[in-house]
């Protein structure tokens, strides 16, 4: 009542105002930004839709302000403010600096449903941004909410749009507005059904599905029969992603267990302290980050690509300690490798555990790592797919390292026939260092990458240590090849038995198989021939 | 003191030291006055009837590592396995006493809507029953595994590799709750053991006093079949498997009969370990206890029996301690020692007294109870 | 046959030594003057991620407790061993802390199953337990104060925040095989079922400890989700698995304001790992949040982060939960003025300690406590807003009301004395037979 009151009086007062101050014009706005400063949910979305209403300019740049947890009010007046890119913070009635003290103020709060909204509202303003990407962003937001106010502005950025992706996207946009648009003919609906059918990904099937109760029957039909096309699309896809999930779980352990390949495969050291390497990997990474946070930020976005060599000297070096101090003593006696490395594994992880504490680090991944792209219905993340290409590019490289180099050859030379290599007058000291260090080194790059996807804490590498054994024994002690393989088959094989058995018992069959297939193939996939299996 | 007995004088040594602490630990904890120093307190008797449990499991380990040369990782599934069968009597006399007071499904499966016992839980309630199911079910679950690895002829890093598989399969398998085990919680909370109150100080050291019967027991069954013709075969399987098994002997057979009473030694170890310490889960099976196993066995000197014990004591008494004065660092103190005896001490700690002993006595007698350094055992 | 006999008695005394070493050691630095504080928290293994801040909560309370002069006039004096994350010895350390260290009360456990390997020895030996951690319920013991939330003080706020603020109509219940979930899950699915959920509008699924892969549970999630109604993901998924889960959720572009996902096992310590812009608007239930503006909880947060000389240490939850544990053991101490623990237990229920939030919780007659219940969302500094808040108090109910086993059941130790006394048989369950 006095609100309607005062909006009559507000004009009045106002025009009497403007003869005074100039520019500044009655709106609606005062209203909206009031709104704000109640600190409740609903009062907050009302807010944005007046806002939006209002056609105030400053609208476009209150809302980014505020997604971005950049709007503040002010308890005692009731003023609102926000802070622009830059970090000045301005006053959002007229936009203008504002030299408020910013520790009176408090954030206008946000929850998802309020995220919508305003993402909504910002849509239409993003669709004449200059940049694609946020046109293709802003097209993707009107799909989503649906929201029938953005179709003006929608049809007049589309009649402007050159960039063909963009058009795809808005026009897919429009169609999800026609389809349930009050005044659309239902011939436009089905063409706008065959329009967001055209997407054939799982938010298409999802909108179609959901199509409201009073759309008209042809429309409801069509829909059904676009719905049951992508659906078999997926179904395709699905196994498809099978692999895909497949190989980058495959990646993983292909990592985590290449270094044990050189350790255990090719040295017989049964390194139980292996997953601490991994786990040291991850923690240069971390310490890396932490460094680059400090002293150069401008290189943080490189700060995975600094930290392989470094992992793989500190590894490495800590790999060359281990081999010097403790394992060239039991050289012969494989397993009591086992309980020396067991013993070293354990402080190893409370060395770290000591130093950093027992609980998780953040490892912050790079911009260019983040986000998903789709193949088809599938859809990949850029992390796993840069683990895959990383884990095969460390795999050739040490294959190039043992096969291609004078220390491989050394290395391949000591592990065959110690005695008669040193008679060559090689010093197999040496080289045993430099191998169970080179192995360790490459766990330690494998932390650099398993850091992107798994907690870096003291226990990381626990988590990898059967697996990788696993996939050592099960591809054939002592050939490299045969870690690719087994890596990849376990990977694949694991990911397909998921879906139908759920993910622990598909782990215990996989158990159980390679158990049944060491029965069959006592010395793995692609077994050594010669006599230097029975040595 | 003959040299017709199979045990010789360390064994002597042990059995005495074994069944005197059997017998007295028990009878000092009951008869002696609350403020005696001589009496051990309450906490120790089950405390220390753990150590007596792991001693047999190391026993057992040392059985088939240090005299046939299978390197078990997967050791920790029958002890576990041994445990749960007696967890399951326990569970069944619970009876109406759980919370949720049903007479026949433990309190988890009511829980988890069970509506009947699973098939599996059938027999339990008979004490009998799950004293057989004791040695019946790690003793199968090591046939049919050892059926089917020692015929292939897997050996090696080989069987240690798979033996960790399985027991980490296993040990997947029962932190399902689907599969009627109780999952992560595992079976607890019992209350008697043939109608005598599980907690009282009488039942505890009876328990007490059949753990060293046990452990002895063991020992000498052990004692017998390294020191019968089985064992003389057993570790001509361990120095040269290939030239035992062309001289005619069946390899896979005699490694199968020893893998399975190793089993069903620590079955026993397990169905006694759990109502002294009154819970079994899931991280029995785990890997890495499998892995602490093996290495009380060495520690304490493998191939020596006696020596596997001594391990199993030493580093669980070292666990304890450590645990409680160094509760942030135990772990390097734990760490450190497992280096330390590998590289120092390649016979254990058994090798270094019986050394010693060598030394000052300087006619030491051969009788086989030491064997010779044990060759490369992954072949 | 003399010097055989010379020999084992050498070695008996040996052994006897060992064995009074392995027990005896920490008793002996006990002085009489002193109430010995029994922390059972893993240090080691895999909860000394989440438990070890527990350990250092308990000797700053302690350290504060001193400098106040200590209880009924002597100071306290922590005893520490670590039990880690190994369920039987934390039976052992258990019996340890009283039986030889003697001490008065013992705060530990996080785990449900290290709580029911110890709950013998605390009935056994008569002793005081208190429990910090959020936890399924179906449970009341004498001998044990439950000082985290219990499934009505967690779970079904946060299910009804999203029905109503989210409108979510689809949901997915995630959680790690064990006890905790399963329970909490079976609640929410009776509690979603009378709310006129669906049966195929719920899916349910369970993950091994530690799980890492977490690809295809998520593109399930996603899939499940694009039936075209909104889907919330209600997560109880333990410690370390929820890191690689919150990363592939990132990853895979599930964007809160898509299919929001609300956990129950996520808080202040679990975020610390975790790049949190990818994942702003996922939330938390709680009782208690770092970022709750009371000067209560500014004051704590001052101290603690002065006491553990890092400006940057988190607090969460369960450590709320051991300043209210700690606050109300000490008033009853001195409310019975021994530290008798049959006394200090008849003294416990009723008895009244400010919480960090603001109100003031009270120990019930059933060994729980009252708790506001928060909803949190994540935001970019790794911290929660909160979003929404429970009017007053929340009795935590030992019982649930949704489980078939349990809805008769009543826990009352100050009149009954019995922890599962039958409102239908009207009688104590456990101790009728």
């Amino acid at each position: 009542m006095i609100l309607a009151l005062l909006r009559r009086v507000a004009p009045i007062v106002l025009i009497a105002f403007v003869a005074i101050a100039g520019p500044v014009r009655a709106e609606p706005v005062d209203d909206a930004l009031a709104l704000f400063a109640t600190d409740k949910f609903d009062d907050t979305q009302k807010g944005v839709e007046e806002l939006a209403k209002s056609g105030h300019p400053g609208t476009a740049d209150i809302l980014t302000a505020l997604a971005g947890g950049k709007l503040f009010f002010n308890p005692a007046d009731r003023m609102i403010f926000y802070r622009d890119a830059s970090g000045t913070l301005r006053d959002a009635r007229y936009g203008a600096p504002s030299t408020v003290d910013a520790a009176t103020l408090k954030t206008v709060r946000l929850n998802n449903r309020l995220r919508r909204v305003v993402e909504a509202s910002l849509g239409s303003a993003d669709l004449i941004s200059p940049d694609p990407g946020k046109r293709i962003g802003a097209a993707e937001a009107i799909f989503k909410s649906r929201d029938q106010a953005a179709l003006p502005s929608l049809d007049t950025a589309l009649a402007n749009e050159k960039d063909t992706r963009v058009k795809q996207a808005m026009e897919v946009a429009r169609a999800a507005i026609i389809v349930t648009f009050p005044g659309a003919s239902d011939a436009d609906k089905i063409a706008a059904v065959d329009k967001i059918a055209s997407r054939a990904d799982q938010e298409a099937a999802a909108l179609l599905r959901s199509l409201p109760a009073d759309t008209p029957e042809a429309v409801k039909t069509h829909a059904e029969g676009a719905v049951t096309t992508i659906e078999h699309k997926l179904a395709l896809w699905a196994a498809l992603q099978n692999v895909a999930y497949g190989i980058s779980l495959g990646s993983v352990l292909l990592l985590a267990a290449v270094g044990l390949a050189i350790t255990f495969g090719q040295m017989g050291v049964i390194n139980m302290a292996h997953g601490e390497m991994v786990m040291i990997g991850a923690y240069t990474t971390f310490v890396v980050q932490q460094v680059i946070a400090a002293y150069a930020p401008g290189l943080s976005e490189g700060s995975l690509l600094i930290a392989i060599p470094l992992a793989f000297l500190v590894a490495g070096a800590i790999g060359v300690a281990i081999e010097r101090c403790v394992i060239r003593f039991l050289y012969g006696r494989p397993l009591e490798t086992l309980l020396a490395t067991w013993g070293i594994s354990l402080i190893l992880q409370q060395t770290i555990r000591s130093i950093f504490g027992p609980t998780n680090q953040p490892v912050s991944a790079p911009s260019w790592m983040s986000g998903a792209f789709d193949v088809g219905g599938i859809s990949l993340t850029y992390s796993r797919v840069a683990i895959v290409v990383f884990s095969l590019m460390v795999f050739f490289a040490l294959l190039l390292v043992l096969r291609r180099t004078s220390l491989g050859l050394q290395v391949r030379a000591v592990t065959q026939n110690r005695r008669m290599a040193a008679a060559m007058g090689i010093r197999t000291d040496w080289i045993d260092a430099m191998t169970f260090g080179l192995g360790s080194g490459v766990a330690g790059i494998a932390g650099v990458a398993l850091s992107q996807i798994d907690n870096v804490s003291p226990n990381l590498g626990q988590g990898y240590i059967i697996d990788s054994f696993m996939v050592v024994v099960f591809g054939g002690v002592g050939n490299l090849w045969g870690t690719l393989v087994g890596a990849m088959t376990l990977g694949i094989a694991n990911k397909f038995l998921e879906p139908y058995a759920g993910a622990v018992l598909g782990k215990i069959l996989l158990l159980v198989a390679i158990i049944l297939f060491i029965q069959k193939r006592p010395r793995g996939l692609f077994a050594l021939k010669g006599r230097a299996v029975e040595a | 003191m003959t040299r017709s007995l199979f045990i010789d004088r360390t064994g002597w040594i042990f059995l005495a030291i074994v069944l005197a602490v059997a017998v007295l630990v028990p009878a000092s904890n009951l008869f002696l006055p609350a403020g005696s120093p001589f009496r051990v307190p309450d906490y120790l008797v089950p405390l220390l009837g753990k150590y007596l449990c792991f001693a047999l499991l190391a026993l057992s380990i040392d059985l088939i590592w240090g005299y046939c040369g299978i390197l078990s990782l997967g050791h920790g599934a029958f002890f576990a396995l041994g445990g749960y069968a007696m967890g399951m009597y326990l569970m069944r006399q619970i009876g109406t006493r759980g919370v949720y007071a049903d007479p026949i499904l433990p309190d988890f499966m009511v829980f988890l809507n069970y509506k009947e016992l699973p098939w599996f839980w059938h027999g339990f309630d008979m004490f009998w029953f799950a004293a057989i199911m004791v040695v019946v079910v790690p003793g199968l679950l090591a046939f049919v595994f050892g059926w089917f690895a020692f015929r292939s002829r897997v050996t090696g890093v080989y069987l240690s590799i798979i033996t960790q598989a399985m027991t980490f399969a296993l040990m997947l398998a029962f932190f399902r709750n689907d599969m009627g085990f109780g999952g992560n919680n595992g079976l607890t909370d019992f209350k008697d053991i043939l109608g005598y109150n599980i907690q009282s100080g009488e039942t505890r050291a009876v328990l007490f006093l059949l753990s060293g019967l046990a452990l002895a027991g063991g020992y000498i069954l052990c004692r017998f079949i390294v020191s019968s013709k089985l064992g003389k075969v057993l570790v001509a399987i361990r120095d040269a498997e290939s030239r035992t098994r062309f001289i005619g002997y069946r390899v896979e057979n005699y490694k199968l009969a020893v893998f399975v009473i190793s089993a069903m030694i620590a079955g026993v170890a397990g169905a006694l370990y759990v109502p002294q310490i009154g819970i079994i889960n899931p991280s029995e099976f785990a890997p890495a206890a499998s892995i602490e196993m093996v290495i009380w066995v060495a520690v304490g000197g493998r191939g020596t029996l006696v020596g596997a014990a001594l391990g199993a004591l030493v580093v669980n008494a070292g666990k304890t301690w450590f645990t409680g004065v160094l509760p942030d660092a135990w772990l390097f103190a734990l760490g450190l020692l497992f280096v330390l005896v590998t590289l120092f001490l390649p016979k254990g700690i058994l090798g270094v007294i019986t050394d010693g002993w060598q030394r000052t006595q300087r006619r030491f007698r051969s009788d086989g109870s030491v064997p010779a350094p044990v060759p490369n055992a992954a072949e | 046959m003399q010097k055989l006999f010379g020999t084992l008695a050498k070695t008996a005394s040996t052994l006897a030594a060992a064995a009074m070493v392995a027990g005896g050691l920490n008793a002996a630095a006990a002085a009489e003057d002193t109430i010995k504080v029994g922390v059972l928290h893993s240090l080691s293994g895999t909860m000394a991620i989440s438990e070890t801040t527990l350990k250092d909560t308990m000797l700053f309370l302690i350290d504060e407790q001193n400098k106040k002069g200590g209880v009924l006039g002597k100071k306290l004096e922590a005893v520490v061993v670590d039990p880690a994350s190994n369920w039987p010895l934390f039976a052992e350390k258990a019996k340890e802390l009283i039986a030889q260290d003697k001490v008065s009360v013992v705060f530990g456990c996080w785990t449900s199953v290290s709580r029911k390997s110890v709950l013998p020895v605390f009935k056994e030996l008569n002793s005081i337990l208190f429990y910090p951690v959020q936890y399924e319920g179906e449970e009341s013991e004498r001998n044990v104060f439950y000082t985290g939330a219990a499934p009505n003080q967690q779970a079904i706020p946060a299910v009804d925040y999203l029905m109503k603020e989210e409108g979510v109509k689809r949901w997915v219940l995630a959680g790690t095989d064990y006890v905790y979930p399963r329970t909490t899950n079976k609640i929410l699915e009776a509690y979603l079922k009378a709310k006129g959920v669906a049966a195929d509008d719920i899916m349910i699924n369970y993950t091994p400890f530690g799980h890492s892969d977490w690809q295809t549970i998520v593109s399930d999630i996603k899939k499940f989700g694009s039936a075209g109604k909104k889907t919330a993901v209600v997560s109880t998924i333990n410690g370390d698995a929820n890191v690689p889960f919150y990363k592939e959720l990132g990853n895979q572009g599930v964007k809160a304001t898509d299919i929001p996902v609300v956990a129950f096992s996520v808080g202040e310590e679990e975020l610390a790992g975790i790049d949190t812009k990818p994942l702003v608007g996922h939330l938390a239930a709680w009782n208690y949040f770092q970022s709750i503006d009371t000067p209560e909880n500014k004051a704590f947060i001052e101290k603690w982060q002065a006491y553990t000389k890092n400006p940057k240490r988190v607090t969460n939850d369960p450590m709320e939960a051991h300043v209210i544990g700690f606050a109300m053991w000490v008033k009853a101490v001195e409310k019975a003025g021994t530290i008798d623990p049959d006394k200090v237990i008849d003294a416990l229920p009723g008895t009244e300690a400010p919480n960090l939030t603001g109100g003031t919780s009270v120990m019930l007659s059933n060994h729980h406590i009252t708790k506001p219940v928060f909803i949190g969302e994540v935001n970019e500094t790794g911290q929660f807003d909160v979003v929404w808040k429970t009017d007053g108090l929340v009795p935590g109910d030992a019982w649930s009301d949704f489980l078939d086993g349990s809805k008769d059941l009543d826990s009352d130790w100050v009149k009954l004395k019995c922890g599962n006394y039958n409102t239908k048989t009207k009688k104590c369950g456990g101790q009728a037979s």
